[in-house]
Order: C-alpha cells, then sequence, then structure tokens
C-alpha cells in the first residue's frame, strides 16, 4: 500500500499540471457539450436564464430533420474528396514523385506546398477565393485561353471547397510520406528491383506494406482534421448556395450561434463527434489486420 | 529531478495565472464595461463611444468607463454579445444593442428595466419621440432600451439610367406592378444596367427577411408576419406566397442581381456601392443609411451621389391604403442585467444620449432622429438631404415581431427565398415555409391569413 502510494506521489506530481490543463480545455469543454445536447440551453430567451432538461428531444429532432441528413451526407463527402482521396493521395504521390530528385527541385516544390499550409486558414480561403470568384485569377486565365469562364462558387460549389481543402491541406500528407519513405530500407527495394519488379509492383508490393501504419496514421489525423474544417468554407460560400456546402460544422455553428440553439447545436457536435470515431474505428481496425 | 522541479513550478505558475484570468470580474463598481461594435464598415460607433466616454467621466469624478468594442460584422456581433452575457464576469454594463433582440435578451435576463429611471429624466418624458420608445420595450411592459436612432427603407433610384429609359426622375411607383415594369424598361434600354437590386441570397441573412421578403409581405392584404391581436404565426400566408412570386418574377425575367451575385459572399460587401455609384443598378430596395457608404470616409466615396440618386417609398401591392410600407429597425443602448453600478451605467447612457451627442450619432451614421430637438437641427438634411424622406415615413413604419422565435422563422424566410433565387417554384418554397414555421412555433400558435 505504502509502496503504491508512494508509486503515485512519483507520478503524480509531475504529470498534475497537463491533467488539469486537459481536464479543463478538454475534458471539460466535452462534458459539457455533451450535457448541453440533452438540454434547451439558449443564447437568449427564457432558456438562457433557465435551461431545462429535454431528454432525447434535439436527437429526436435532428435524426428527423432533412437539414442533418443532408448536412452529414455532404460532411462524408467532403472529409472522402478532400482528405481521403485529395491531400491523402496528392501527399503520397508528391512525396513519391520528390523522392531522390535533385535537392533544388525538392526545394522548389516543397516550399510552394507548404505555402499554402502556413497560410492562416482565412487567409488561405480569401486566396481561393480571389482564384475562383466570377473575376478572379482562374476566370482571367481562361478568358486569356479563349474560353468562357464562370462563376465556380456558384456552379460547383462543393467542388471548389474541396479542391480549396486539397490545396491547403496536402503539404501536411506530404511531409508525413516524405519522412515515412526516407526510413524504407533501400536494400528491400533494390532486391525487389534484382528481382525484376517494375516501379508500380514495387511501390505496392515492397514500400506500401513497410509505410501502411503511416498511412493509416495520417489518413485519421487527416479525416479528423477536415471534420472540423469551418473557416475555408465559411469565407468560401457561407454553405450556399441553397445549402450545398452546408457540412456539419456550417450548420452546427447556424443552429447554435444564428439561431441561439445552443443545445441543438452541441447536438449536432455530439454526432460531429460520433462521425469521427466511426471513421477513427475504421482506420484502427485496418491497422489490427496483419497482411 | 532539478528541471523537472522547475518545469512543474512554472506550469503551476502559469495554470494559476490561467485561472485568475478566467475567473477575477474585470470591472468593479467604480468601472463600468461599454460594449459595442466596431468594423471597418462602422467607424462611427467607436468614435463617438470615446468622446461619451471623455464627457462621462469628467463629469462623474471617481467614475470610470472602460470601452470594450467589438471587432465583427453585424451579423456576428449578436451572438458574441449574448456569449459575454452569459457571464456575469464578462457581460457588458451598457450595451450598444439592436432593438430587434430587446425581447429576447430582457427574457434571458440579460437586460435591467430602466422604467425607474427613465422617469426621473426629463429628455425621456419631453424629447423622445413616443412611437420610437417602442424600440426599446419588451413584451411585459416594461422598457429596456433607450432608442438612439431609427431608419427606415424603401427605394434608392439612379436618376441617370431612368433618364436613358425614359422613366420619370420624380420616380413615385405605386403597385409592384409598376415596380416590376420600370426594371423591364431598364433591361430593354440599357442591357449592362442591373435593373433592380434587393436584399437576396444566404450571405445576406436576414436583410433577406426585413428589406426583401417583409417590405413585399407588410404590402398585401395578408399585411403581417404575426398577428399581435391574436398571438399568432400567419402561416400559410397568401402574401408570402405572392411575395415570393416578386421575387421569382424578377430572377426568371434576369430584373435583380444574379443568383451567382446574390449567393457571392463578397458581393454585398465589396461591388454594390460601387456599381450604384458607376450606373449599373438601375434602383434598389434597401436602407435610408445607404448614403453613409457613399459619405467620405464611407466604404466607396461618391459625392455627386446627392444629385444622381432619388428616393421613393415601396409601394403595397395594388396601391392599397396608405399605399407605401416600409419598416424600421434601429440600435438603442442598454444597461446590462448583471451590472454592478446600475446608476453609473445609466448615467452613462444619459450623456451618450443627450441632444448634442444624440445629434452627432445620428448626423454621422444616417439614422433617423428619435428626439423632436434632434430631429429639428439642420445638421442632418445638410449632411444628407434625403433624411427629410425618410423621416417621413416614421409615421407609417412598422417593427418586425422580435419574439424569441423570430430568428428561426426568419431564417425559414431566407430558406424560401434562397430556394426561389435559385430557381425553385415559389408554391413549393411557400409550403415548405408554412411547415418549417409550424415546426418551429408549434401548429398551434398559426393561423391561415
Amino acid at each position: 500500500m505504502a509502496r503504491n502510494g508512494k508509486r503515485v506521489l512519483a507520478w503524480l506530481p509531475p504529470m498534475a499540471p497537463s491533467v488539469v490543463l486537459l481536464g479543463l480545455f478538454v475534458v471539460g469543454p466535452i462534458a459539457w457539450c455533451l450535457y448541453a445536447a440533452f438540454t434547451n440551453t439558449a443564447l437568449t430567451g427564457i432558456a438562457a436564464r433557465r435551461p431545462q432538461f429535454v431528454g432525447l428531444d434535439n436527437f429526436k429532432n435532428l435524426f428527423t430533420s432533412a437539414d442533418v441528413g443532408a448536412s452529414l451526407w455532404l460532411t462524408v463527402l467532403f472529409v472522402l474528396g478532400s482528405a481521403v482521396v485529395g491531400q491523402n493521395g496528392a501527399g503520397m504521390l508528391l512525396a513519391v514523385f520528390m523522392q531522390r530528385r535533385s535537392r533544388v527541385l525538392r526545394g522548389i516544390v516543397g516550399t510552394i506546398v507548404v505555402a499554402a499550409w502556413v497560410l492562416p486558414e482565412v487567409v488561405a480561403a480569401f486566396a481561393v477565393y480571389a482564384f475562383l470568384n466570377t473575376n478572379g485569377t482562374l476566370n482571367e486565365v481562361l478568358g486569356a485561353l479563349g474560353l468562357g469562364g464562370q462563376n465556380w462558387l456558384y456552379t460547383a460549389p462543393l467542388f471548389a471547397v474541396v479542391l480549396a481543402n486539397i490545396w491547403r491541406g496536402t503539404a501536411f500528407s506530404m511531409l508525413v510520406y516524405q519522412a515515412a519513405l526516407s526510413e524504407v530500407p533501400s536494400d528491400l527495394t533494390e532486391a525487389a528491383e534484382v528481382d525484376g519488379a517494375g516501379p508500380v509492383r514495387r511501390f505496392w508490393h515492397v514500400v506500401l506494406p513497410v509505410i501502411r501504419r503511416t498511412v493509416v496514421t495520417n489518413l485519421m489525423l487527416i479525416t479528423l482534421q477536415t471534420l472540423g474544417v469551418f473557416a475555408l468554407i465559411f469565407v468560401l460560400t457561407a454553405g450556399g448556395p441553397d445549402n450545398k456546402t452546408r457540412t456539419l460544422p456550417l450548420l452546427m455553428y447556424e443552429q447554435a450561434f444564428k439561431f441561439g440553439q445552443i443545445g441543438y447545436g452541441t447536438a449536432i457536435a455530439v454526432v460531429l463527434l460520433a462521425l469521427g470515431a466511426v471513421f477513427s474505428l475504421v482506420y484502427i481496425r485496418s491497422l489490427k489486420t496483419e497482411v | 529531478m532539478l528541471l523537472r522541479t522547475v518545469t512543474t513550478g512554472l506550469t503551476v505558475v502559469a495554470l494559476g495565472l490561467t485561472a485568475a484570468a478566467c475567473g477575477a470580474p474585470a470591472t468593479d463598481s467604480k468601472t463600468i464595461r461599454v460594449v459595442y461594435r466596431n468594423y471597418s464598415d462602422f467607424p462611427q460607433m467607436d468614435d463617438f463611444m470615446k468622446v461619451v466616454k471623455k464627457e462621462f467621466e469628467a463629469a462623474n469624478p471617481g467614475l470610470t468607463a472602460q470601452l470594450n468594442p467589438i471587432t465583427s460584422l453585424d451579423s456576428d456581433y449578436l451572438a458574441k454579445v449574448q456569449l459575454m452575457q452569459r457571464s456575469p464576469s464578462t457581460a457588458p454594463d451598457v450595451l450598444f444593442e439592436d432593438s430587434y433582440n430587446v425581447n429576447a435578451d430582457a427574457a434571458a435576463g440579460y437586460l435591467l428595466p430602466l422604467d425607474d429611471q427613465l422617469k426621473n429624466w426629463p429628455d425621456w418624458n419631453e424629447q423622445f419621440i413616443d412611437a420610437t420608445k417602442q424600440a426599446g420595450r419588451a413584451t411585459d411592459g416594461k422598457t429596456y432600451a433607450v432608442p438612439m436612432g431609427t431608419d427606415t427603407r424603401g427605394i434608392w433610384f439612379n436618376k441617370t439610367v431612368f433618364a436613358k429609359a425614359g422613366l420619370p426622375t420624380d420616380w413615385h411607383p405605386t403597385s409592384w406592378d409598376e415596380v416590376l415594369a420600370a426594371a423591364r424598361k431598364i433591361k430593354q434600354s440599357q442591357p449592362d444596367v442591373e435593373p433592380m437590386y434587393m436584399p437576396l441570397g444566404k450571405p445576406s441573412t436576414e436583410a433577406v427577411s426585413m428589406q426583401t421578403l417583409e417590405m413585399l409581405l407588410y404590402g398585401t392584404d395578408t399585411k403581417d408576419l404575426y398577428s399581435e391581436s391574436d398571438k399568432k404565426w400567419v402561416a400559410p400566408s397568401k402574401g408570402m406566397n405572392d411575395a415570393l412570386h416578386f421575387v421569382s418574377t424578377a430572377m426568371t425575367e434576369h430584373l435583380a442581381q444574379t443568383a451567382a451575385e446574390a449567393e457571392d459572399t463578397q458581393f454585398a460587401a465589396t461591388q454594390m456601392t460601387t456599381r450604384m455609384s458607376k450606373d449599373k443598378i438601375g434602383f434598389m430596395i434597401d436602407g435610408g443609411w445607404y448614403a453613409r457608404y457613399w459619405a467620405p470616409g464611407g466604404v466607396s466615396p461618391w459625392p455627386e451621389w446627392t444629385k444622381t440618386m432619388g428616393t421613393t417609398a415601396f409601394p403595397t401591392q395594388h396601391g392599397q391604403a396608405p399605399g407605401k410600407v416600409t419598416l424600421s429597425g434601429g440600435w438603442t443602448l442598454a444597461v446590462g442585467g448583471s451590472t454592478g453600478n446600475a446608476e453609473a451605467a445609466f448615467k452613462f447612457l444619459t450623456v451618450a444620449l443627450n441632444k448634442k451627442n444624440s445629434t452627432d450619432i445620428d448626423v454621422n451614421c444616417s439614422w433617423l432622429p428619435v428626439r423632436k430637438d434632434v430631429r429639428a437641427d439642420p445638421r442632418l438634411a445638410e449632411k444628407d438631404p434625403t433624411v427629410p424622406f425618410w423621416s417621413d415615413l416614421v409615421s407609417i413604419t412598422r417593427y418586425r415581431p422580435t419574439l424569441p422565435e423570430y430568428p428561426q422563422v426568419s431564417n425559414a424566410m431566407q430558406v424560401a427565398a434562397d430556394s426561389v433565387v435559385n430557381g425553385g417554384d415559389p408554391d413549393q418554397a411557400t409550403r415548405k415555409w408554412v411547415e418549417d414555421v409550424q415546426k418551429v412555433v408549434g401548429a398551434d400558435k398559426t393561423r391561415n391569413g
């Protein structure tokens, strides 16, 4: 008993600050969010002064609402399109093609890609707006080539925000894969090469299995990041036109801060949390199955 | 070991500081916190508050006014302030408050009833125009806020465009059909001009409800969005259906801004005022405060606007009495419900809204005065010659039903308008709107109209 106590004393003091900080700023808000999701807490009106416990009402409304269904679907499309396929694929391609290239080329490409990533989200969003809007760069270029432009943010809003997020986030995947690829033992690939395997086969059968864990970790990180993307979409389209880009974070913002329904907004946050958990479970499971 | 002790120590200190910063009330009874919006589209309030602070502190030695400007767009200001009001340690003592939010904030206990203090303030009894006192009165009958100024809505039209189209430059449309007919004429004569502009599209939020749909709806035989007499929301609504048909006609005949422009998050902010000054828009259905964007130092200064722009009232649907329709909102000052020094907060309010300061803020913001003595001030019409026109509309003005459910009903209106803007069927949009309203307020709180 005394020994145990001593052990606790040994690890608790140095851990305490982070435990307290995590509790205060991470666990606390999540717990409050879970609680508020079962109340009618509001920003103003009588429910702001005396919020009432409403049981599962918020979730009943949520699951019968066409808005939430549409937003959920948009969120999944956005995550699959911009993170799983877009950022992940583009990052991997860039990393593979830049392998064993000249230092200068790597430097130039790397800087261009990372530049989008270091920009603050709002600045990045305005840059994409300047590129895609009616008088934007893309239409100027198309015009110079004799092709007619269009308002991309209006005609292809989901595509526009997916493109924006790919552009902004690819650098992260690229850096992760660059690091992972440099760890692949060269004797493995060389042996495969001697056995007559082409570059595609070498990548698929030798390199990919080695960096499999990195792929899953990367997917998990960018999925969770993309699920929460708000400012990028808000600046570009504000969720419009006709709610075609209103993903769950935008819906949550609208309900909680435009209509003051904090309770309902936090219920949507819980759904978002659950969606993140589903994605994470899929990834974790795929880590466990050995090749 | 030493390193660990030092790190732990530092973290504990940091934590302590964080906790202190979170917990301590920022004001004591000698200091009042004044919260208002400050942004590039609205720098007037900050200048104004700085002057009031100086005068208040000079007149009340020992008291301090701590200015706490909120940097945000109009659409975000509300949520930011409401979040501050949730905690007494951040709640304002004096608050710049949209009149349309007084009801809900009073119900939430965020505001202090001012009736006792107002009773003893001669200005309130003698100078404030009775009709405008409604702006600060909640449904419980108590007054929670004092209006700073009000506004009315109507039509701004460009005389250069009108002359080219062969339309009268002292235009007075008497029905919706005449409005549309003028738009068609502009389109025929000047294909590169957008005949009309009215707030539409998701980014325009509340303006779509108030400046566009309610201006239309209140001029129909339905007349109301919410019926005060039987305390019911009017849905289904023939008037709302007609209003959406008006929008649909404007969109399908390409008489208004394009759907893509309506959905552009930056369009209203960056391009509207400039297009107007370049004779690229025929007329717009919008607020009387527009002149402040063209004033020196405004978003797009345009000294010639006084010669080019004409104003006229928006007509009722078929010219039903009184022939024109307008809606009012306006900003107020209120005292926070959890203030530590209600007396000082109210004193600040009386300094801010005395004759001199009221005149200054109304002139600078192109607001319509709510005080009789300010209304008589020649400076208002000097700076903006359209002020008498907009002021006259106050006599027939309507206010929005500012109940706590209003933001959601309003959103349902925006959704309906948005679907019509994007080519949707107005009848179907109306049906969906009725469903949405009944879901929000409960079917038993609606009636047919």
